[in-house]
């Protein structure tokens, strides 16, 4: 075969194995380029977050709003301490939004639902989310509810 | 037993010789940067050992995947679990099967021929020739069969991995009938891009290193007759996907394990 010809169909294998590159990072691990849009940081603490992981939805009423940038943890409280990021300009949360930490399905994976709060504020870049709710862990309700049966 | 013992350490001897000039010929051919005329050998490496390659491991991918794909949403649509598909099928292929088949399908193709063509060379004492004419077997023969392995490997590895949870789609997505969203968001949330992906294309390096290393030293280790040319290629396929596999533990070990 001739070499202009090899040299062609090398490129274009090349090529291939590039776009499948980067198909896998795109659509498969789902890393969005979304970062040049705006969007702003708020924190939220929780006493418990069992299970979520970094870039985890974070969605109102089923809508994708955000996503969560890193979790860390605060040893003096016992709480978890999770950076959220939202998508579009400050002001669209009013200031006392209540996080709560859901689980898609029975053996999904764990992301946060946001539910708006009344007042005219509204959540600023840096911002606390203060009311919060962590993840219900089954050996915890487990354990509740056999010490509410013992006192019976 | 004197007599044993001399021969054992005869042959120990003889074996760590060829062992350690091969590892001095592959580390030099790792050191080859291409001159502009050497170019198109590489380009012809690429092509016979990556271009040649893509029906096979395509056809493997699409099957693979496939079969994943109907064997986790059987067990999985048991708890009611389809979403867990997708993250499934794109760990399971990303972590280990990519590299590992690819790894394994690459020792069959690239490595037994790498070993082939040494082999031949040295039996027919082309390569005594070659440097007597002052070409070095090295930079034309060696270098270009390594860095076009170890170039085509990762790309090879990544579209065996696109195929194959195509081949996954195909199944579990149109025919059985698995909820896209979930399928995707699910495999989204589930795959990490250095962690998962990344960390498959390191490995699907590691093994062309593995791989082309295996089949120099076959090459240059076997005995200079037909048979014996015949052995060493067997050996590459067997040798390569053995520490392919082994390592893959480790590997795994390293990567994924916690501790």
């Amino acid at each position: 075969m001739r070499m202009r010809t090899v040299e062609i169909i090398v490129g274009a294998f090349v090529l291939a194995g590039i776009i499948a590159i980067l198909f896998l990072i795109v659509q498969v691990s789902g890393v969005n380029f979304s970062d040049a849009e705006t969007s702003y940081t708020v924190t939220a603490r929780f006493d418990d977050v069992a299970g979520l992981r970094p870039r985890a939805k974070v969605s109102m009423a089923g809508v994708n709003l955000g996503r969560v940038r890193s979790i860390a943890v605060d040893t003096a409280y016992g709480e978890a301490i999770v950076e959220i990021e939202i998508d579009g300009e400050p002001g669209n949360l009013s200031r006392d939004t209540s996080a709560k930490i859901l689980t898609e399905g029975i053996l999904g994976a764990r992301y946060i639902g946001l539910a708006p709060g009344s007042e005219e504020e509204t959540l600023q870049d840096g911002g606390e989310i203060t009311e919060t709710q962590g993840a219900i862990v089954l050996e915890n309700l487990i354990g509740q509810f056999l010490t509410s049966l013992g006192k019976d | 037993m004197e007599n044993l013992l001399r021969r054992l350490g005869a042959r120990a001897l003889l074996r760590f010789q060829s062992l350690g000039r091969a590892t001095i010929i592959w580390i030099q051919a790792m050191g080859w940067i291409p001159t502009l005329s050497e170019w198109p050998l590489l380009i012809r490496q690429i092509y016979t050992i990556g271009v040649l390659s893509i029906v096979i491991i395509s056809l493997s991918a699409f099957a693979i995947g496939a079969v994943i794909s109907l064997q986790f949403y059987t067990q999985l649509s048991r708890f009611g679990a389809e979403d867990a598909v997708g993250a499934g099928l794109a760990l399971v292929l990303l972590r280990e099967l990519g590299p590992v088949v690819t790894g394994l399908l690459f020792a069959g193709r690239a490595g037994s021929a790498i070993t082939a063509e040494i082999g031949l060379m040295k039996t027919t004492e082309q390569l005594s020739i070659m440097e007597m004419m002052g070409v070095d077997p090295l930079r034309r023969i060696v270098a270009p069969r390594l860095w076009g392995g170890i170039i085509s490997m990762p790309l090879l590895t990544a579209l065996f991995n696109m195929v194959a949870i195509y081949g996954g789609v195909v199944v579990g997505v149109q025919w059985l009938g698995a909820d896209p969203g979930g399928f995707w968001s699910g495999m989204q949330s589930a795959v990490e891009p250095w962690e998962d992906v990344g960390q498959g294309m390191v490995k699907a390096v590691i093994f062309a290193i593995v791989v082309t290393w295996v089949a120099v030293f076959q090459g240059y280790d076997c005995e200079p007759t037909a048979e014996g040319m015949g052995l060493a290629t067997t050996r590459t396929v067997v040798t390569s996907s053995v520490f392919i596999l082994a390592i893959d533990f480790f590997l795994t070990l390293l990567m994924y394990g916690d501790f």
